[in-house]
């Protein structure tokens, strides 16, 4: 396996998605190439990067609005019960 | 009865979305809150790649959970309960799209650059060199110090804005959110290796947004 099909199967390899084989060569490949190895180490980075985004939100009024129509949808159910 | 039910539930739906329903069917305003609070800024990113402006793409979170709590009675649990918003969600937003001139059918997108590759070819040593595919030079090592700033969230956060369409929406999805690569592929309805390939794309590509970055200002540190 050459580096520059190391870099194509990383997010493969991740999601354990590469055969028996394909995966044994991989591996393989990591332990002798320190570029590969540090590609993949960087590439985790990425992903965790990506993980600790912060999160957006909608609007006070937004979540305002929904909370009362929770609350709305509900009486209205149970009128319809009654 | 309810125990043939149940069991047949168990197969597709996880228990905690069980009690999530059956909370929600019983009017549990905790739990719609933080299920709201949970989900909408994710939701919100994935209306904006449908409609036109920021105020219509919040009108579009709200129109789902409205449209989520009229179809919650009749919930089947086909898919996991978030599939099933977020499949409500991407039609609302469709819809809005085509009233707002601006439809991007998600699977019928032109495939964007997904044939390119993860790395700059190159970086890697030609036919007529030693070792035809290998690194010309190793990526350069990332400075631990740098990866704990907050521009460098900045960086990524722009990388994956700058993504084509369903490589943001994948990443997004996958690594911002932490859905499975199940989940999304059934949400955007595209095969498990599309999702892969779009995946891999976009993170090879904020890998690389990172890279420049981080070693740009280490070069400024040794010129110093
Ligand atoms: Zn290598």
């Amino acid at each position: 396996m050459r580096c520059q099909e190391f870099v194509e199967l990383v997010t493969s390899y991740l999601e354990g998605d590469l055969p028996e084989g394909d995966r044994a060569e991989f591996e393989r490949h990591m332990e002798l190439c320190p570029g590969c190895e540090r590609y993949l180490d960087q590439f985790r980075t990425t992903m965790t990067l990506l993980g600790s985004l912060p999160a957006e939100s909608i609007s006070v009024s937004a979540r305002t609005h929904l909370l009362e129509a929770f609350a709305g949808w509900r009486a209205g159910e149970d009128d319809g019960r009654a | 009865m309810t125990l043939v039910l149940t069991e047949r539930y168990v197969a597709t739906v996880s228990a905690g979305d069980r009690d999530l329903v059956e909370a929600l069917l019983a009017g549990d305003e905790t739990a719609f809150a933080s299920l709201v609070d949970g989900w909408s800024g994710s939701m919100l990113r994935l209306a904006r790649s449908h409609v036109p402006s920021e105020s219509v793409a919040e009108e579009v979170v709200q129109e789902t959970w409205l449209a989520v709590l009229r179809g919650l009675p009749s919930f089947r649990a086909e898919s996991s309960l978030r599939t099933w918003v977020y499949q409500i969600l991407l039609n609302q937003a469709k819809t809005r799209g085509v009233r707002e001139r601006r439809t991007v059918p998600f699977a019928s997108l032109v495939s964007d650059d997904e044939d390119s590759p993860s790395v700059d070819p190159t970086r890697f040593q030609g036919p007529g060199d030693p070792h035809p595919g290998g690194w010309r030079a190793f990526p350069e090592e990332w400075p631990e110090h740098s990866l704990l700033s907050r521009e460098v969230l900045d960086v990524v956060r722009r990388a994956v804005a700058a993504l084509p369409e369903r490589q943001r929406v994948v990443v997004s999805l996958r690594d911002l959110d932490g859905q499975s690569a199940e989940e999304v592929a059934t949400l955007l309805d595209i095969s498990p290796g599309n999702q892969r390939v779009l995946l891999h794309r976009g993170r090879s590509t904020v890998r690389a947004h990172l890279e420049r970055y981080l070693t740009d200002s280490s070069e400024l540190e040794v010129a110093r």
